[in-house]
């Protein structure tokens, strides 16, 4: 499987977007990187390509004839060696540059490098990102109600979780922090079980068991979410792991914000799935806060991309408030773990516009209007808005009837999932273990008596 | 320490008490009372000991999960080491199933710091017999992710000790997983190795895990003690659909004891029977089973019959076998390995005292380690751990 980059102006409207494309790959070269072989990649196999050799930079190392060795022998290979005593300095004199294709009107830079996007992909993008907008917006609202008890909303990084999402198969395995319930979304997790989970009632997968927007869904390949941060990156190694074991065409696909990539779990997440070969896309949305602390008490290092080089991953930083990018970003390094049996790490650049989550009030430690300018004038949804606009895609009124239609959806299922029963007592003790063991029964038994004891002592409509 | 402990044979004859009298002090009487040698001959392991006692343990039927007395009396069986038991239970289980794979620190070629591995690597290669960077939060949190995608991983900690790094992966998502997802996903791992304390390792390299993760719901517990026995948990606990914790002790690697050869297992839940007796109910597991067992060659001399239970089943307790031993002996000792405070002990002594309280004639006796790090020095280290001495004293103590 290969990916076709094309130039801007000629090849937009007339490709069709299909994963299942194989083409010859022809890569831009503007980086002093060596050139990207070009070569027919066949079926999807787990050994690695030509490509890999390319990394090796050959004029370091040269063997040499005379008596005086050029380069000394240690554990891990040769090394060339200098007699000026110079430290590497603390970061480079420039940023590692940031991989964007809409300039921020929403129009393509001339001469970017991108994976072209059909019309009906683009529709379904926008459609969606709006979507996830007004169901943030909802539930952040309907938690101010008092209705749920908790929300977390991704305001500000739409691009980010659905052209990510939009760029993986349906067969790779997710593994989310817990602000990327567009790919979800995506994937045909419906309104109603978004809902369902919130609420926590009987027809919610996780059985009422988490607090809500800790969705999971094996149906489609998304990974239970789990509140610790930065578990999910050894376990997404694992799931590289095993997608490598079983030799299958797909990979896992880990999110992380910039806080959680202090944990050490970052660290040996990122350097297991190195060092086994596994085939893992780490996504980092680097959105400058975590809770009240900015990146700047977070690390010290050039964001998150340069650390990629220190576990031996290839790395990219892209604008993450720049749909296309993230989508073209994110469908290069999939292809690149599946076929070179790698990882792979996106630090996608954002803005966490919402506050952390409903318990938080990021006023507090942030400029207002801070909060302001990125919500009005960087924001990814708009930006996309107008290409698809501008190509003739999208319409004023296609967006108010998606917007109405959705916001009407939404409040519909909130209604349905307020008043759905809650699960029963017995769900309680089911699933801890895959049979319940004599100790669980007793406890169980010993509660449901202790409730039809007393059932004023417990909620109405709390049944056994 | 050997694992087949025969009790003092056919050479002397003891006597049996049929009720205990506090007041009378227990003495041996060789008048008008049946001789019971043929009762007290208990291997440490039910296989084929050609010493076959079982006919007569009549009394707690289905103590042991697998027929012991077929290997038995057939006589066939071959003899390795405990370390051996647990590799041979594994490669059983990887050759059954395709998707059991090994990962941990020098697992593969190496073989493993205890050897457990040995081989395997040759045999099912690199890629299933996976050698890991150093960092047990991420490779048990590896485990995890592969579980959950449908590979059935044997995670081994080179000491239980440095598992403390795993808590996290652990505690919050092995345990919790299957539950918070509904159940839509599974995580059928086997967290396994060598723990407890050894012979001056240090106090970082002495811990008792099992008082640690005993708290956390949706994990279950086995500590081995005896090659029959580490097989026989390897192999249950690898078919498990929910994730066990396998102890190991490190003292215990090179026990000697003669197999069946055909294929079986032990069941997780359930404890194991080592000597019937009468007058108190002996519960332990792991490496102080073998001190019990040396305590009861010298309270058998005494005239006293200890009931010995390997309980090995550490969360949950097999309260079924317990409860009826207890109801039979009327009196209970705890010996363990772990900490006074919140051990292994602790929990079953609350457990025994809730569910048992009308059968005990006497408080619920608990030998435990002090609470102190174990120390280095031979001799120090000698007392941090319950010594057969002291099992004799508490026997004595109790069966007043």
């Amino acid at each position: 499987m290969a990916i076709w980059f094309a130039r801007s102006r000629s090849l937009v409207s007339s490709l069709r977007q299909n994963l299942g494309l194989s083409a010859i790959l022809i890569k831009r070269d503007y980086s002093p990187r060596p050139i990207i072989s070009k070569s027919f990649l066949g079926p999807v196999t787990s050994h690695r390509h030509e490509s890999t050799a390319v990394e090796k930079h050959p004029d370091l190392v040269q063997p040499s004839d005379e008596e005086d060795v050029l380069e000394l022998d240690f554990p891990g290979g040769k090394v060339g060696y200098t007699s000026e005593m110079k430290f590497i300095p603390e970061s480079t004199s420039h940023r590692v540059p940031c991989y964007r294709v809409f300039d921020k009107n929403g129009r393509i830079i001339p001469n970017s490098d991108f994976i072209p996007v059909s019309e009906k992909l683009a529709v379904k993008m926008y459609e969606q990102m709006a979507t996830l907008q007004v169901m943030d917006h909802i539930f952040y609202e309907a938690q101010r109600q008092g209705r749920i008890s908790f929300y977390l909303t991704s305001v500000g990084e739409e691009a980010i979780n659905i052209a990510s999402a939009a760029a993986l198969s349906p067969d790779d395995v997710i593994l989310p922090q817990y602000r990327e319930p567009g790919v979800l979304l995506w994937r045909g997790f419906t309104l109603e079980e978004f809902a369902n989970q919130c609420f926590g009632n009987k027809a919610d997968y996780g059985k009422g068991r988490q607090m809500p927007i800790h969705y999971g869904s094996n149906r489609h390949n998304y990974l239970t979410v789990s509140s610790p941060i930065a578990t999910q990156l050894p376990q997404a190694a694992g799931v590289g792991y095993s997608l490598k074991m079983e030799k299958k065409n797909a990979c896992a696909v880990t999110f992380i914000g910039d806080g959680g990539t202090s944990e050490g779990d970052f660290h040996a997440g990122l350097n297991f799935a190195a060092v086994m070969e596994a085939p893992v896309v780490f996504i980092c949305r680097n959105n400058g806060w975590a809770i009240s602390t900015h990146i700047s008490e977070q690390f010290r290092s050039d964001g998150i991309v340069v650390k990629g080089q220190a576990y031996g991953i290839r790395s990219i930083r892209v604008d993450g408030n720049d749909a296309l990018a993230v989508y073209s970003a994110v469908r290069s390094a999939r292809e690149m773990a599946v076929t070179e049996q790698r990882p792979v790490l996106i630090e996608a650049m954002t803005y966490r516009v919402g506050h952390h989550s409903t318990s938080d009030d990021s006023t507090k430690y942030r400029a207002a209007d801070e909060i302001q300018y990125w919500k009005m004038s960087r924001n990814p949804v708009n930006r996309f808005k107008k290409w698809v606009e501008d190509n003739g895609w999208w319409s004023e009124e296609d967006e108010s009837k998606l917007r109405s239609n959705t916001r009407k959806q939404l409040l519909q299922a909130i209604q349905v999932a307020e008043k759905w029963e809650k699960q029963p007592l017995t769900e309680l003790f089911n699933d801890v273990y895959d049979v319940k063991p004599k100790n669980l029964e007793e406890q169980e038994v010993g509660l449901k008596a202790l409730v039809e004891k007393r059932p004023e002592d417990y909620p109405p409509g709390f049944h056994v | 320490m050997s694992a087949i402990i025969h009790g003092a044979g056919a050479a002397t004859t003891l006597s049996t008490f049929k009720s205990i009298d506090s007041k009378k002090l227990v003495a041996p009487s060789r008048t008008n009372l049946p001789v019971r040698s043929k009762r007290f001959i208990v291997a440490g392991s039910d296989s084929s000991n050609g010493l076959s006692v079982r006919q007569s343990q009549k009394l707690i039927p289905n103590a042991v999960a697998t027929k012991a007395d077929t290997s038995a009396t057939t006589g066939t069986g071959h003899e390795l080491l405990l370390f051996e038991a647990l590799q041979e239970g594994l490669e059983e289980e990887m050759d059954r199933d395709p998707h059991v794979c090994v990962m941990g620190e020098d697992v593969g070629h190496y073989g493993g710091s205890y050897k457990v591995t040995k081989g395997l690597a040759d045999k099912f290669g690199d890629l299933r017999v996976l050698d890991t960077p150093i960092c047990e939060n991420a490779f048990t949190g590896m485990g995890i992710g592969a579980a959950m995608t449908g590979l059935r991983p044997v995670i081994e900690g080179m000491n239980m000790g440095f598992l403390l790094l795993a808590f996290n992966q652990i505690s919050n998502n092995c345990g919790m997983l299957h539950y918070t997802s509904g159940g839509q996903f599974t995580i059928p791992v086997v967290i396994r190795g060598p723990g407890g304390v050894g012979r001056q390792l240090g106090a970082e390299h002495s811990q008792r895990l099992e008082s640690y993760f005993q708290s956390i719901p949706g994990i279950q517990m086995v500590a081995c003690s005896t090659p029959y026995n580490a097989k026989g948990l390897m192999k249950a606990a690898i078919r498990s659909e929910n994730p066990v914790i396998l102890f190991e002790h490190v003292l215990l690697y090179n026990l000697k004891e003669k197999i069946p050869d055909e294929e079986y297992i032990c069941n997780l839940e359930e404890a194991e029977m080592v000597r019937p007796g009468e007058h108190i109910t002996i519960l332990t597991y792991s490496r102080m089973r073998y001190h019990v067992m040396q305590a009861a060659k010298t309270l058998v001399n005494k005239g006293y019959d200890p009931e010995v239970i390997d309980i090995r089943s550490l969360k949950p307790f097999d309260l079924y076998t317990i409860g009826n031993s207890v109801k039979k002996t009327h009196r209970v000792l705890i010996v363990e390995e772990c900490m006074r405070t919140g051990g292994i002990g602790a929990s079953l002594t609350a457990a025994i005292n809730e569910n048992f309280h009308d059968y005990l004639d006497a408080p619920v006796m608990c030998l435990s380690s002090q609470d102190v790090p174990t120390p280095y020095a031979g001799t120090l280290e000698e007392w941090t751990v319950v010594q057969p001495a002291q099992i004799v004293t508490a026997v004595e103590q109790l069966c007043q």
